[in-house]
């Protein structure tokens, strides 16, 4: 037992020393509290950032599906103007078949971009017109900075179809109080001020204004329209099987449901037998 | 197997009585998991975590390999690979968040397996071998899943693997070769890649060798039970098929329901929207964190800030992250009491429930904050405990503690009487 | 096996219950059959995407159809497309090339067919047929310019020596049966769609 016993002395004296380790880490953070007379640091950040605001969405909840007259105007919308500087990458023209367009129209649309290609008998990059079977061609941005791909823009952001609206029609002058209370912040030459962007500035100016899109089925082309149409659009895009998911998902659970429930049944029956009984 | 009343395997047909003689495979499953495996008639639903760990490790295999008929561990492709499987593989989706929530779970049904081994005491003689292989497949699935959050090659997974492999380099002298080693290179690239996908594709068939090895050792002194009160007699127990069998089976379908409605309708909670942009070297997240199950660890890693004595801050963290789960290794020396049960250890229960339970919770939501205040600190006290808990509290407490009485055996404890007891045939109530 | 199990446990809590006649062993029997099927039931539906994932991608199949523009082959020429990842002629003949094809009495070849079989109504001078010898899958020669077309003036598989005649049949060699024609149709007179 004595090597044991020993294993537990040691034992303690590590643990005491991992203590007293952490305990003078927390007593460095005090003395730097008390010398500083705050807790933590009030950024421009934590008091200005402000969280995505709630929209209603047609595929939202346990049974939504996509309103593809929506989704085909937050393609018109991305097409004619997000097009110019962002791509789309892992998105196939064909894929546009599901939103409702028909064979001709992808095959046409998909003709008016030129893609690059490997030529299969001179092994030649060649540029050519697009295939429906064809991705949506790299976008070149002429100036500085990296616009972002928005295939998975809405899953690559917290509360992403949401804050695509918030971010789009989010663009307002730097707030007067923010500027009373941070006198040193300021939207950088490049940037423009918006609350739902996690710096607060960001290099895209408000890229739609009323009535840039004439919608085919028309809507009234708000910016507030547009952005929520392009944010269907972009959900679509970031998760194309969005439907499907929550469509399989509902036998499988009822199911499983109905499995579980006769699983415990079945156990209720076979420990009947072995349950002490009450005696009343 | 070792209990003389266990039901002995009797083939009834031909091929039965054939196979039993040439491989008696039927015999091995029979007396593991069938009517010939006596178990403890008093184990609660807690006791029903084992056999889903079993389950989400099967899953974890069959959709893993699914995935890799789809997928290309190389730099250049593996995040495309990743969306093909998700757009265009026929139910990729669904093998892939099956996958990556299935990851999730199987850590869930591990930690509760993990926190009723403390607080029934499971580790303690004479299944200390059972709980250091636990402890070992718990090392083993960490390693697996921190490799696997590489594959898909996202921002988090880029910069997880840096910061982890990072962790290396604070040890002193050696630590920045072996962090280029580990890597193959300077940063995470195509070498780290094919050698994570390559081990991720090995260790989830190493863990099954080791559940193997823990099941075998489970059956040398059968499964303890919440009394802690080792099984005396034959009513003492039940035969685990049908009983458990069946007890197993709908905690599995509860356990499903949760996991299928998250798979379903939840599959990107649980993880990070970062890892949907492509991995960029020039390009850090505001703010790395690993998965929620690594978070109560990062947290203690994190906790250290201040260099100690002649320690660096940062190698003190990496010593602290890597003692708090090698510390579960010695447990079984460290707790020393003679009762088994946290039903009948009046101390011990307090300070698990009202000291380690909230320790683990703190380091949880420290782990998966920003590093700022108030959650530096508080993950500071947290780890303190968490240390003085298991090296300090727990040999002390099984030392001095007064434990209440124990039933004489698991039939009292059901029935309320156990007429052996009632006869007198053991006066004492034998641990 | 539940029954065996319970009556095997013995100093069990009291007395069976009276439920326990001849309904109540049915009922058990009935709800543990129906458990145990369900979960069959569920197992063997998780093989369907299990198997169906191997099946070719959305992306395979989508480029499973390629599309060719015959309109600028001019009689005796041939162009090499893309099908399937494989090689795929299409030869317009002259009018002597389908003479001579017309010419061979169909009943007396290895694989008898007639040049209007392996053609569109309409358009019998545009031989579609599978770059692919049928002999070990090679690719012949003959649909480029200059290459040679064998003794019968079609195409010739240079790795055992098949030859095939100008529409596409087998005349000589190991190779057991004519250039496969692909399913196609004409979209218009000048595009055919295929597969």
């Amino acid at each position: 037992m004595s090597q044991f016993f020993s294993i537990r002395v040691i034992g303690i004296l590590i643990g005491l020393g991992f203590t007293l380790a952490v305990l003078w880490a927390f007593g460095n953070g005090v003395v730097a509290v008390i010398s500083e007379g705050q807790l933590k640091q009030a950024t421009v950040e934590h008091e200005y950032h402000k969280k995505p605001n709630d929209y209603a969405w047609s595929f939202d909840g346990l049974l939504g599906k996509w309103d593809t007259q929506q989704l085909q105007r937050g393609f018109k919308v991305y097409d004619e103007v997000c097009a110019a500087c962002h791509g789309l990458k892992f998105v196939a023209f064909r894929d546009l078949e599901q939103i409702g367009y028909d064979e001709g129209q992808v095959k046409n649309y998909a003709a008016s971009k030129q893609v690059q290609d490997i030529d299969p008998t001179t092994r030649e990059t060649v540029t050519r017109p697009g295939l429906p079977t064809d991705y949506f061609p790299h976008v070149a941005y002429a100036g500085a900075g990296v616009p972002p791909d928005l295939s998975l823009i809405a899953k690559a952001r917290p509360d992403g179809t949401n804050y695509l609206v918030s971010l789009l029609t989010g663009y307002t002058e730097v707030p007067a109080e923010l500027k009373a209370e941070f006198p040193d912040f300021a939207v950088p030459a490049t940037g423009y001020y918006n609350p739902y962007f996690p710096n607060l500035a960001l290099s895209m100016p408000a890229p739609l204004v009323d009535g840039q899109v004439t919608y085919d089925d028309g809507t009234e082309a708000t910016v507030e329209q547009m952005s929520k149409d392009v944010a269907a659009f972009l959900t679509w895009t970031a998760e194309p099987t969005l439907v499907k998911r929550k469509q399989t998902g509902w036998p499988v659970l009822i199911f499983l449901l109905f499995a579980t429930v006769l699983a415990y049944l079945s156990k209720q029956q076979i420990w009947a037998a072995v349950k002490p009984k009450k005696r009343d | 197997m070792s209990f003389p009343w266990a039901k002995e395997y009797t083939p009834t047909n031909g091929v039965a009585k054939f196979l039993d003689e040439k491989l008696p495979l039927p015999r091995l499953v029979y007396n593991a998991v069938g009517a010939g495996y006596p178990v403890p008639r008093n184990l609660s639903y807690f006791w029903n975590f084992g056999v889903l760990a079993g389950f989400f490790l099967v899953l974890q295999i069959v959709t893993g390999v699914v995935l890799a008929m789809h997928y290309a561990a190389n730099a250049q492709v593996a995040f495309a690979t990743t969306e093909h499987i998700m757009r265009d593989v026929n139910w990729g989706w669904l093998m892939r968040y099956a996958h990556a929530n299935g990851a999730s779970f199987f850590f869930i049904v591990v930690y509760l397996h993990i926190f009723r081994g403390f607080y029934y005491s499971s580790y303690k003689a004479p299944r200390e071998m059972i709980w250091l292989l636990g402890v070992t497949i718990f090392l083993l699935m960490m390693a697996t899943a921190f490799m696997g959050y590489v594959l898909p090659w996202g921002q988090m997974s880029f910069w997880g693997a840096k910061v982890i492999t990072g962790l290396f380099g604070a040890i002193p002298l050696v630590g920045e070769p072996i962090q280029v080693w580990l890597l193959g290179g300077y940063a995470p690239d195509n070498a780290a890649l094919n050698r994570f996908f390559s081990l991720h594709f090995l260790l989830p068939f190493v863990i099954a060798g080791c559940v193997i090895l823990h099941i075998w050792a489970l059956h040398i002194p059968g499964s303890s039970n919440p009394t802690g009160v080792e099984i005396k007699s034959e009513s003492d127990t039940l035969p685990f098929h049908p009983y458990y069998t069946v007890k197993d089976g709908f905690g599995l379908g509860v356990a499903l329901l949760f996991f299928m409605t998250m798979v379903f309708f939840l599959p990107n909670a649980l993880g990070h929207p970062d890892n949907y942009i492509e991995a960029n070297p020039l390009s850090t997240p505001a703010h790395i964190v690993p998965e929620w199950y690594f978070w109560p660890f990062y947290a203690i890693l994190r906790a250290f800030t201040a260099d100690f004595l002649f320690i660096p801050a940062k190698l003190m963290g990496v010593l602290a992250m890597f003692a708090a789960i090698l510390v579960w290794f010695i447990l079984p020396w460290l707790d020393k009491s003679p009762v088994r049960s946290g039903h009948y250890r009046p101390l011990f229960r307090k300070f698990f429930w009202f000291g380690l339970i909230p320790a683990m919770i703190v380091l949880f939501i420290c782990g998966g904050a920003p590093a700022e205040e108030p959650y530096v600190m508080l993950s500071q006290i947290a780890t303190a405990y968490y240390f003085l808990h298991f090296l300090v509290i727990l040999p002390i407490v099984s030392q001095v503690e007064q434990p209440e009485p124990l039933p004489y055996s698991i039939t009292e404890a059901v029935l309320g009487s156990d007429k052996k007891a009632v006869l007198g045939e053991n006066a004492t109530p034998a641990v | 096996m539940a029954d065996t199990a319970a009556t095997a446990i013995p100093d069990t809590a009291g007395p069976e219950t009276a439920g326990e006649t001849g309904d109540g062993v049915r009922r058990r029997d009935f709800l543990d059959i129906a458990a145990v099927s369900a979960a069959g039931i569920g197992g063997l539906a998780v093989l369907y995407p299990l198997i169906s994932q191997m099946a070719p991608s959305k992306d395979v199949l989508a480029a499973s159809t390629t599309e060719v523009d015959v309109s600028a082959i001019q009689p005796g020429q041939a162009i090499k497309a893309v099908f399937r990842k494989q090689p795929l002629f299409v030869r317009r003949l002259t009018p002597a090339e389908v003479e001579a094809a017309n010419a061979t009495p169909a009943g007396t070849l290895r694989d008898p067919q007639s040049l209007a079989e392996r053609t569109k109504e309409g358009h019998e001078d545009m031989l579609v047929t599978m770059g692919v010898c049928t002999h070990l899958g090679c690719v012949p020669l003959g649909a480029a310019e200059g290459e040679v077309k064998g003794e019968f003036g079609g195409y010739f598989c240079p790795c055992h020596g098949s030859h095939y005649d100008t529409a596409g049949r087998i005349r000589k060699g190991p190779a057991p049966t004519n250039l496969e024609v692909p399913e196609y149709e004409f979209t218009s007179d000048t595009v055919i769609r295929v597969g």
